[in-house]
């Protein structure tokens, strides 16, 4: 059997998998709704956790991230899981005693006031749906590539089936969908890196694969890869801060991550659907655990693939060149251009033959490739080179969404491993973003409308409202994926630096800190969220000079100003609490309640009443 | 300290109640200090700000340099372990402070229903 009809087999196994699950768990309240009826197993909810938190980016982009950084890739791997320390130290069990459904609305109660929550619901709302467009990408992407499929038709069809069981099941169908994805994905992902680190180290487990020597060799595999970078003009693989960021930025960075992890609002409303702050511990384990599994395996997959890329292509020719090669070639994620001796070089040089299209449109690609047929032609009389006119726009070496993707047929495996790539590819991005079409629904259905414009509004009426938020939010989510705004990875930066910017200082402060009032905080969010946003637009959209602060001679990276954004919020707030008035009592109780032990006195959960 | 305590008048009742949370809060201040110290000494330290220096070591029996391994490996298992404890020593902290107070104010006297540690 082919790739092709093996995808369409797994892929339509999976969403019939999906669907199935999203019949089973269908909801008839907002409790089901928005927090699963709080019925969720913490194991359960570790996974669902683990693949809403898992997304195309996780799974597609991030080895292949590593794989180009070297150890600079790391900041996405500390980042990303140290901050479920953080989540689950400072914020899940005391969140979760709290006992309401979102993240405006802890953010809302305690500080009591409704400018506080607006700020907390359009903050959740933005980071939700830079995120959402990432996701409906990566569906487009896996289309197109598996299935021969139009990029459209591809969303499209990403697009019903979560639609479907977001709207059937709410958070119970999402999250028992999620358990179920979990697996595809991981299963997904282990395989290929299994039997590629059999393949060059003869060793079973590829997180020690890559600190073993190379089959038949007496030399580790890092170390050869150090030699073969530095032979191609590349830094070495292993060496800190040779790249792009010195080690300042490195730690800017990382913290940013950390910090805007534990203060994304679709990783915190997952511990609100256990059923107690004991579970909710315990679900943080296991998410971390369960996520672990995948970003272990990642740096490995980058290292062997960077290994496999280098060694596999250089000094090839047309005729020798991988199957894989001809594949991904048609998808434009990876470009050879020759210049004239017939002979591949991938390098960090000048002399780089290897490209990707980026954004460039189908049409100017076959023009700039005519173009430079005929450079070679006429040995560089007539027609434009293209290496100079990729590199000039920044796009040099293959795509790095190719190194998951690819890897499993650069190791020769079966088609229907390959095929099954395809399905976890999917996985990770449709359980990703039912999660934030989730928390979307849930801040504009319930942080919005129910507190703030239509208190009164019925139970059945919120559930209406929330189900329309969902049909429309997929369809902007789509279009995004459809046609994909040239800014969208520059934004996901925004979207980790905001979270680290608003949420993460003002719910720690709530919690551990009585006395902070409602001006302190507001002032706190306002600074630290400006702060951040005028830095990312002026640096990346207005050519602004990097601040340096006296941190840095290389300047901020805007990825790493969410950590400084959140040290200004921190800052603001505890200046100004001693100036203003302390929250009232019915607030300082509340903050009491949140610190109790488990099951302490009755739950503050108001919520849960029928009357509400 | 028994024959009041069994028959307590409210501001007593009280006294012990914030006794045993103020006990338990600085437990947990205590806790989640230690814990988010290592935290930041092997994600932050180990993994970053001396990865450096540590990369001239290889992690025994392997490959790995060493800060490279922390940055990509050694932390994340850190990590995952941090919690575990966490999860582990804090219900256990719960479950202490809810005896305590069982001993100190028999459940009769609350009318409450007595810690499960199951549903609310």
């Amino acid at each position: 059997m082919t790739v092709q009809i093996w995808t369409y087999l797994f892929v339509g196994l999976t969403f019939a998998l999906y669907l199935g699950i999203a019949w089973w768990s269908r909801v008839r309240d907002t409790q089901g709704f928005y927090v699963a009826g709080r019925g969720v197993p913490a194991a359960a909810n570790g996974m669902a956790t683990a693949a809403d938190w898992m997304s195309a980016a996780s799974f597609i982009s991030m080895a292949g991230l590593i794989s180009t950084m070297g150890y600079a890739g790391g900041v996405y791997l500390m980042g990303w899981t140290g901050g479920f320390v953080l989540l689950s130290l400072l914020l899940a069990p005391y969140l979760r005693k709290f006992g309401h459904f979102t993240v405006p609305d802890f953010v809302g109660d305690r500080y009591d006031s409704k400018v506080a929550r607006i700020i907390a619901v359009l903050c959740a709302l933005f980071v939700s749906f830079t995120y959402v467009a990432g996701q409906m990408r990566g569906v487009g992407v896996v289309f197109s590539r598996f299935l021969e499929v139009d990029v459209t038709v591809g969303v499209v069809i990403g697009m019903m089936i979560v639609f479907i069981y977001a709207t059937l099941g709410g958070m119970k169908g999402i999250t028992w969908t999620q358990v179920a994805q979990y697996w595809v994905l991981i299963t997904a992902f282990m395989i290929p890196a299994i039997a590629i680190s059999i393949k060059l180290t003869g060793t079973i487990m590829p997180q020690a694969g890559l600190g073993s020597e190379l089959v038949g060799e007496s030399v580790s595999l890092l170390s050869k890869l150090d030699g073969i970078q530095k032979e191609f003009g590349f830094g070495p693989y292993t060496e800190p801060f040779v790249g792009k960021w010195d080690k300042m930025n490195v730690f800017l960075v990382t913290l940013a991550l950390m910090v805007g992890t534990a203060g994304l609002p679709h990783v915190i409303v997952r511990f609100y659907t256990v059923k107690t702050p004991r579970s909710a511990r315990w679900s943080g384990f296991w998410a971390l655990f369960f996520i672990a599994g995948l970003y272990l395996t990642a740096p490995a997959v980058a290292g062997f693939a960077r290994y496999y890329m280098l060694e596999s292509l250089n000094g090839t020719t047309e005729e020798q060149l991988p199957g894989w090669f001809h594949n991904w070639e048609q998808t434009g994620l990876i470009l050879w251009y020759d210049n004239g001796d017939g002979q591949l070089r991938y390098s960090g040089g000048d002399d780089n033959e290897i490209f990707r299209a980026g954004s460039i449109g189908s049409a100017e690609l076959s023009h700039i490739s005519r173009d430079h047929q005929l450079w070679i032609d006429s040995k560089g009389l007539e027609g434009s080179d293209a290496r100079a006119l990729l590199s000039a726009k920044g796009l040099s070496g293959p795509d790095r969404d190719i190194i998951v993707l690819a890897t499993p047929e650069m190791a020769e495996l079966s088609n229907w491993i390959i095929a099954f790539v395809a399905a976890g590819g999917l996985a990770a991005a449709l359980s990703t973003a039912s999660g934030l079409l989730l928390v979307i629904s849930s801040s504009v259905a319930h942080d919005l409308y129910y507190k703030v414009l239509n208190p009164r509004a019925s139970e059945q009426k919120r559930l209406l409202v929330g189900r329309a938020t969902i049909g429309v939010a997929v369809i902007v989510a789509g279009l995004f994926g459809i046609y994909p705004p040239a800014f969208v990875g520059q934004v996901v930066a925004f979207a980790f630096g905001l979270a680290a910017a608003s949420f993460f200082p003002a719910i720690v402060l709530g919690i551990f800190w009585k006395r902070v009032g409602m001006i302190p905080a507001i002032a706190g969010m306002l600074s630290g969220i400006g702060l951040t946003a005028f830095y990312i637009i002026g640096t990346v959209f207005f050519g602004m000079e990097k601040w340096t602060l006296g941190l840095t001679a290389q300047g901020i990276d805007p990825q790493g100003i969410g950590a400084i954004g959140m040290f200004l919020n921190f800052a603001v707030t505890m200046i100004l609490t001693p100036l203003f008035p302390a929250p009232e009592k019915r607030i300082q109780s509340l903050v009491d309640k949140v610190r109790e032990p488990e099951g302490w006195s009755p739950p503050v959960d108001i919520e849960a009443g029928p009357e509400h | 300290m028994s024959t009041d305590i069994t028959t307590p008048d409210t501001p007593d009742r009280e006294s012990i109640e914030g006794t045993i949370l103020r006990s338990y809060w600085r437990s947990n201040l205590y806790l989640m200090g230690m814990l988010l110290v290592v935290w930041a000494f092997v994600g932050l330290g180990c993994g970053v700000v001396w990865a450096d220096y540590l990369n001239q070591w290889e992690l025994p029996g392997t490959g790995y340099p060493l800060g490279f391994w922390f940055a990509q490996q050694g932390s994340i298992l850190t990590f995952v372990l941090l919690i575990l404890v966490y999860a582990i020593l804090m219900n256990r902290l719960d479950k202490r402070h809810h005896e305590e107070r069982d001993t100190l104010l028999p459940k009769e006297e609350r009318g409450e229903e007595s810690y499960t540690g199951e549903g609310i």
